[in-house]
């Protein structure tokens, strides 16, 4: 009874002034919202980067060939540079834990049929690469383990592919052309459309799936061969290069590091070149988890600081109202008022500042996820050339509210009305009643 | 006989910068249950102390000081709120009422502090409002009444508790003529009633319409006397007859 009557006091207080409570009430409001909001953006990007490296396959370590640099290269004539065939089969065959291995032979190509010629991606590869990389088969099949063996030219268009080439014809059973090797292959398959996954670290890049051929890899190393010849203006460049990639997946999650070791040690060759890369996506995720949580701390801290400066306004307008209501409180003491029924009433109106600040805090808090669509719309239509200059993060980032910051935001504001509401609740119960009464 | 408040070698001290001022150097009087009582006397009688000490607003240095049985002089802080909550009525010069609360709701708040405000209480208060004749303006602010409406609103505030007796600090001293004859009248109707009624002023007109004057002087006691029925009764004729004729 007391309690309702106190709170209704409160309110009828706060409301002789209007306009100071809102910004008080304010104060807290951008504290609590922002908790929420940085942390919802927070655990967006963290989350849009663990769920990239988990679709590459916590059990799986990648090897890249990579182009070294132009120094250690020599001069005169082509220097053969990342992974060879017979290393791929060397890791098959010693390294114990290893379950399945993927080849993989990337090359840059032009492919026709009848007048339309598109560029596109070749990749050489084995039946496995439909599964390890999670692509879905629209018509037809994808490559399979008889075609590779035969060396057959049979191939699978991604989706744009077919849609480029083949605008309203089937493409199953039609031959496409390759300019370059003059070659002719059969499509077999088109793949369902499938995004692009983002650049993981430096040593991953962007994989646009959209693009892509696929052909049997040991089909590719007959009819095409390890040499690209690249046009630069006039010149024509050579390189040498056998794999791109190997996939290695790992019978048992718990030996992917060691595994990592093994072949680390077994590719030790090529250091002195610096032509491969050995990519654990679990060791990655475990960094990503870790880059999250302290992302998460700072962005917690910064809202926490926004807090803080509300907490700070809310001090500062009870002790001017403390110091403009001596009288009131002159007079409740001289009614029978103690001095705790003095704090408990300031200290309710703190409290109910901040518990209002903090539930209109945590619905614009929930807001965040439409707001932040809005803002990248409204920035889009207003200037399509900013948007498309920002990073892919911030274009492409879903905040996700975390369920366990509502409470905690609202405790804190809370606790916040009640830590910077005592000392202003504890100066008004300390005044003499006499001096208070006397107060003009 | 009964007595609404016992008053005996009450002393008060104050250090002020090294010096110590005697507000009160001994006072010892008493208030018997249904008296009207004046207390009078100049600027630095020992008036103001007496009042915040027979209001429990202070505490005295040495002495004695009792309300019905108590002896307030040895309370604490809380037990002396709880002594105001429930045993004094206070009516201010400046009225003191809180802004924000309508006149039902100032007439309830020593109910407030007493943790009880049920259905009946909230009728007694209602009550009280009718008796001072603000029935009609349950829900206005002070800022919406008058002068003397907000006193009979303190009136009706310091009747809610049912005190011991209504300690009045120069009730009369912010309403003109008229208005000061409504509210004497309406404590002298609340003192036929049975209730004690404690008056500090500086008036003589005022304090010759009590039934008897404790005047103070240095911090003692100077006098104390009855008045007679025909001395309050040709106070309460003269304050009529020289009031303002309206036009």
């Amino acid at each position: 009874m007391i309690w309702l009557s106190t709170v209704q006091l409160a309110i009828k207080s706060l409301w002789l002034h209007p306009l100071r409570s809102l910004l008080t009430v304010l104060g807290i409001l951008i504290g609590v919202s922002s908790v929420i909001w940085l942390l919802a953006i927070s655990k967006g990007i963290g989350d849009e980067a663990r769920k990239q490296i988990e679709s590459l396959g916590a059990d799986t370590i990648i090897v890249r060939s990579i182009k070294p640099p132009a120094e250690k290269l020599s001069t005169q004539g082509i220097t053969p540079y990342g992974l060879t065939r017979e290393e791929f089969d060397m890791l098959v065959r010693t390294v114990p834990t290893i379950k399945s291995a993927l080849p993989i032979r990337e090359l840059r190509r032009q492919f026709q049929y009848d007048a339309k010629v598109i560029d596109g991606r070749l990749v050489g590869c084995t039946a496995e690469y439909a599964e390890v990389n999670k692509l879905k088969v629209a018509r037809g099949h994808f490559i399979t383990e008889v075609e590779g063996f035969n060396r057959d030219t049979s191939c699978v268009l991604a989706h744009k592919v077919a849609e480029r080439l083949f605008p309203v014809q089937d493409p199953i059973g039609k031959r496409i052309y390759m300019p370059e090797s003059t070659d002719f292959y059969t499509v077999v398959g088109v793949l369902e459309p499938k995004n692009a996954s983002a650049a993981i670290g430096g040593s991953l890049s962007a994989q646009d799936f959209s693009g892509d051929v696929y052909i049997p890899i040991l089909t590719l190393q007959q009819r095409i061969g390890d040499m690209i010849r690249r046009q630069s203006g006039t010149s024509f460049e050579y390189e040498t290069l056998e794999l791109n990639q190997i996939t290695l997946r790992v019978a048992n999650v718990t030996d992917v590091k060691r595994t990592a070791t093994l072949i680390e040690e077994v590719l030790s060759g090529h250091n002195r070149m610096e032509d491969i890369a050995v990519v654990v996506p679990l060791e990655l995720l475990e960094q990503a988890r870790t880059t999250q949580a302290m992302f998460m701390v700072f962005m917690g801290m910064i809202a926490a600081i926004s807090l803080l400066v509300g907490g700070i306004g809310i001090m500062n307008i009870m002790l001017a109202t403390v110091t403009e209501r001596t009288r009131e409180i002159g007079i409740r003491r001289a009614l029978g008022a103690k001095r705790a029924d003095i704090v408990r009433q300031f200290l309710i109106e703190t409290s109910v500042l901040s518990i209002v600040g903090g539930i209109t805090g945590i619905l614009i808090g929930l807001l965040c996820g439409p707001s932040v669509n809005l803002a990248r719309e409204v920035v889009k239509w207003w200037s399509p050339r900013t948007i498309a200059q920002l990073p892919d993060v911030i274009r492409t980032v879903q905040p996700q509210i975390l369920l366990e910051s509502i409470p905690i935001a609202f405790y804190i504001s809370l606790a916040v009305g009640i830590v910077f509401g005592i000392y202003p609740a504890m100066r008004a119960a300390k005044m003499s009643p006499i001096e208070a009464l006397r107060h003009e | 006989m009964k007595y609404a408040c016992r008053i005996i070698d009450l002393k008060k001290e104050y250090v002020l910068k090294s010096e110590t001022v005697r507000a009160l150097r001994g006072a010892t009087f008493d208030v018997p249950e249904g008296d009207f009582v004046a207390i009078m006397g100049p600027s630095g009688s020992g008036k103001s102390t007496l009042l915040n000490l027979l209001g429990c607003l202070d505490k005295p240095t040495s002495g004695s000081l009792f309300l019905g049985d108590d002896d307030v002089a040895r309370m604490n802080d809380d037990q002396l709120a709880e002594i105001r909550s429930r045993r004094i009525g206070f009516v201010f010069q400046s009225y003191n009422l809180i802004q924000q609360l309508t006149v039902v709701e100032n007439i309830q708040v020593p109910l407030i502090y007493q943790g009880r405000l049920g259905r009946k209480e909230h009728k007694r208060c209602l009550e009280l409002a009718a008796m001072v004749g603000l029935g009609d303006r349950l829900s206005h602010r002070p800022a919406q009444l008058s002068g003397g409406q907000q006193q009979r609103v303190a009136i009706a505030r310091s009747l809610v508790n049912d005190p011991y007796f209504i300690l009045a600090d120069e009730p009369t001293g912010n309403l003109d003529s008229r208005t000061t004859e409504e509210i004497l009248q309406l404590f002298d109707r609340l003192n036929q009633e049975g209730r004690t009624i404690i008056l500090v002023t500086h008036e003589d007109e005022v304090s010759k319409r009590a039934k008897r004057i404790v005047r103070l002087k240095d911090g003692l006691v100077q006098w104390d006397k009855l008045n007679s029925q025909e001395t309050r009764e040709e106070a309460a004729r003269n304050a009529l007859e020289n009031m303002p004729v309206e036009v």
